[in-house]
């Protein structure tokens, strides 16, 4: 009894050591990250502000990478996203102008989606190559957007980039006794008052995590589940994934290949509009041309980050989220992040010294020492450089991911029925 | 290609063009707006000769931009990226520019040279994620144009730009001398009394010559077109993908850091925060409409300078201006798909055609 117990626990011991070694990359940067945070200039690091304007701002990432995972699974490319969330951003503060927010949250959703059925149709029925549709569809949404928006406003102002002012918002909630939701006790915010290392730092991020949810921020979080729920466990979501991986198997099979991409594509025009009109109604409260910023594009790093699965999309989405918080709160923070990148660094050149493989080793730790000298000899990052800090995760974090993904195998090939590709 | 087949590609961007017209027509009257005359007003703005020099200066970075984007669709690669490769490029050769005193050619090769080089390097940062990371390159170049635009932002405001208390001056690169300006071509076309048309037309030209004779006489050339149209077939037939993406990214990026030299040296003379942007996405929309040929890409260039030269007319007369992006795009999507559906037509012709000569032997 007792020997077999000292197995299990030598066991559970190596299996520890296994997950510490096969993710270390992950693992190591978060306890890099608490231990910087425990410096006062860079306690923003870890802050419930921080961390809820992290989750604030992976939920437009992250309906955009679900978005373009129901797209991709079904096998179509779509570099559009942003286009349709550009619409989304457009119809949302149009529709809560003129009717109140929650009809905003439905005109950005059917703007996404009209924009997703024109790339269906030039993808799907036309075979146009995905990547030259996607981005025509961005030139497109980028003028109708600055058309719609003269026409619709021409007697309340005169300004083709900017909505009027939106009042009103889609309202939150924070969740009870946890963090002082509906005028319980704040649980949390009183564990990070204590200031106690970790444990304060974790208080923070669940704090940010529960208190003031939107519901559209709700709302995207359950549609993580039951987007896996409908991709692995129906028979819909078989059909999806089936015509992204073989479709003549599928048309073999009865499945009407066509209208499975339509779906996949409208669906992802959908869920990038209602990005779009979270932008509007949650951080912004107007219209702004240029107002994504490139979301729809880092929601598809995310999705490509997070294997074409919800949860991993979730997991990026949280990353580059966190990543334009800082960039946004905390300048100060930011240049804290130099230690990160240096000491992160110094971990692979340890590694591929291990490994022997002397010339990148040499390159990282020349990397990892320029990064310590530039934290030490300055006092803060040009705020330039801050201002691309989501963009330039984006690239670091897909150099070091991207081989190890799987894409569905006939993604961005165009099928027409009957003939054999 | 058969006579028949040639004249029906050629149909294609017709038909679009209809039907973009056709579109436009359509909405111009669904927000009560005559279409005849707002088309009248602006082909009558168009055709003036003030607006001519001002299309064809439009024209010129556009066009460059397009075969830019072009050299990389002929690969199957889609650089996103010009726009912060062509205004990396203008700000680094104009820091340079500025800084020396040569004889005018020397001055002006020294310029395009130190452009086309920081372009093409900063282009080959996404061949190379993409061939050692796996980062695919329409990603990678659009997070390279905001990285660029945080890069070219810093180095602008610190490192050109001698900050001068309390003055209010806009951060810029000192002034270009005399001898690195390309002089404008209105004497040569005896135009003295219409606006300045850049000496850089001619460059135009002779940049479209080298895209064509580099893609469709070069063995480099033949290998770039064949890995863009069957990857397995000239991976057999010997050429080398990896070193063939990052090449055909740096030789992109060498055309855009051409794109800024036609402002540069013809009428801006320094880099400052308003120099042109937006030609590298606008040149996408360019290589899309000239289907990556030069001359085609030239007619794209002319059309888009077109609508955007003769909407700045509407305004005078209450029709919003912005419909002319409207027909932009619209004109962009009929096009891309209508060459779809002709090609698809041609290539299924040509082989039944071919079949039919089997029959017969």
């Amino acid at each position: 009894m007792l020997q077999t117990n000292k197995l299990k626990m030598h066991q559970r011991l190596i299996e520890m050591i296994n997950l510490l070694k096969n993710r270390y990359l992950i693992i190591l940067p978060i306890v890099f990250v608490i231990l910087i945070a425990q410096i006062e200039k860079y306690e923003q690091l870890t802050t419930s502000g921080t961390f809820g304007a992290a989750i604030r701002l992976a939920i437009p990432i992250c309906l955009a990478g679900l978005g373009g995972m129901f797209s991709e699974r079904t096998g179509v490319v779509n570099i559009g996203l942003e286009g349709m969330m550009i619409m989304g951003t457009w119809f949302g503060a149009w529709g809560a102008y003129s009717f109140g927010p929650w009809y905003g949250v439905l005109a950005g959703i059917i703007g996404g989606a009209l924009f997703g059925l024109i790339h269906a149709i030039a993808t799907v029925s036309f075979q146009v190559d995905h990547i030259v549709s996607g981005v025509a569809i961005n030139i497109l949404a980028a003028g109708v957007a600055r058309f719609l928006n003269v026409i619709a406003y021409s007697d309340v102002q005169n300004s083709a980039t900017q909505s009027p002012r939106i009042d009103g918002d889609v309202g939150d909630f924070a969740l009870p006794y946890l963090s002082g939701g509906f005028e319980t006790p704040n649980l949390f915010l009183k564990l990070q008052e204590y200031g106690i290392p970790f444990i304060s730092d974790f208080a923070g991020l669940f704090l940010g995590a529960t208190s003031k949810i939107s519901y559209i921020s709700l709302f995207t979080l359950s549609l993580i589940p039951v987007a896996a729920w409908v991709l692995w466990s129906t028979s819909f979501g078989l059909q999806m994934r089936s015509v992204g991986e073989l479709p003549t198997g599928s048309e073999s099979l009865g499945v009407n290949v066509y209208l499975m991409k339509y779906i996949g594509v409208v669906i992802s025009g959908g869920f990038a509009g209602l990005a779009g009109a979270y932008l509007v109604l949650e951080s912004s409260g107007i219209y702004r041309e240029g107002q994504t910023a490139g979301r729809g594009f880092i929601g598809l790093a995310s999705m490509i980050f997070g294997n074409y699965r919800p949860f991993g999309i979730f997991m990026g989405s949280g990353l580059f989220g966190f990543a334009d918080a800082l960039q946004l709160r905390s300048e100060d923070a930011i240049h804290g992040l130099l230690i990160l990148l240096s000491l992160t660094l110094l971990v692979i050149a340890i590694k591929q010294l291990i490994e022997r493989k002397l010339r990148n080793a040499s390159f990282s730790i020349v990397l990892s020492v320029s990064f310590m000298i530039w934290f030490v000899i300055s006092e803060s990052v040009p705020s330039e450089f801050v201002y691309f800090t989501p963009h330039l995760t984006t690239l670091i974090v897909l150099s070091s991911a991207s081989q190890k993904l799987r894409m569905p195998k006939k993604l961005g090939l165009p099928y027409k029925k009957g003939e054999v590709n | 290609m058969k006579l028949s087949l040639r004249l029906a590609s050629l149909l294609a961007p017709i038909f679009a063009l209809f039907v973009a017209f056709g579109l436009s027509i359509t909405i111009l009257y669904l927000i009560g707006e005559d279409p005849f005359e707002t088309f009248t007003l602006m082909y009558d703005y168009g055709k003036t000769g003030k607006s001519i020099v001002s299309i064809l200066n439009r024209s010129v970075p556009l066009y460059i931009s397009a075969v830019a984007v072009a050299v990389g669709f002929k690969m199957g690669l889609f650089n996103i990226g010009v726009e912060s490769q062509y205004l990396l490029g203008a700000l680094l050769s104009a820091a340079l520019g500025a800084a020396v005193a040569l004889p005018s050619a020397l001055h002006i090769s020294l310029i395009i040279f130190v452009a086309v080089l920081s372009s093409a390097t900063w282009a080959g940062i996404a061949g190379y994620l993409k061939v050692k990371k796996g980062v695919h390159e329409v990603i990678s170049t659009i997070m390279l144009n905001y990285i660029g635009t945080g890069i070219i932002a810093y180095l602008l405001a610190n490192i050109f730009f001698e900050k001068v208390e309390l003055s209010t001056t806009a951060p810029q690169t000192n002034l270009l001398s005399e001898s690195a300006r390309i002089p404008s071509l209105n004497k040569i076309f005896g135009i003295e009394d219409l606006p300045n048309l850049h000496g850089f037309l001619i460059g135009a030209f002779i940049i479209g010559f080298i895209y064509y004779w580099i893609v469709w006489k070069t063995s480099l050339g033949f290998d770039l077109r064949a890995t863009g149209s069957s990857p397995m077939a000239a991976k057999f037939s010997g050429a080398n993908p990896a070193r063939l993406t990052i090449l055909a990214m740096m030789i992109s990026g060498g055309f855009a850091g051409l794109v800024g030299m036609a402002p540069l040296t013809g009428y801006f003379f320094k880099y400052t925060t308003d120099f042109p942007s937006g030609l590298g996405f606008a040149g996408i929309a360019v290589a899309l409409l000239g289907r990556n040929h030069p001359i085609g890409m030239a007619f794209g260039a002319i059309l888009l300078s077109f609508l955007e030269r003769s909407a700045q007319i509407l305004d005078l007369y209450g029709v919003p201006k912005e419909i002319e992006k409207i027909m932009q795009a619209v004109i962009i999507f009929t096009v891309v798909i209508s060459y779809e559906v002709v090609s698809r037509y041609v290539t299924n012709k040509q082989i039944k055609d071919a079949s039919k000569v089997d029959r017969n032997d």
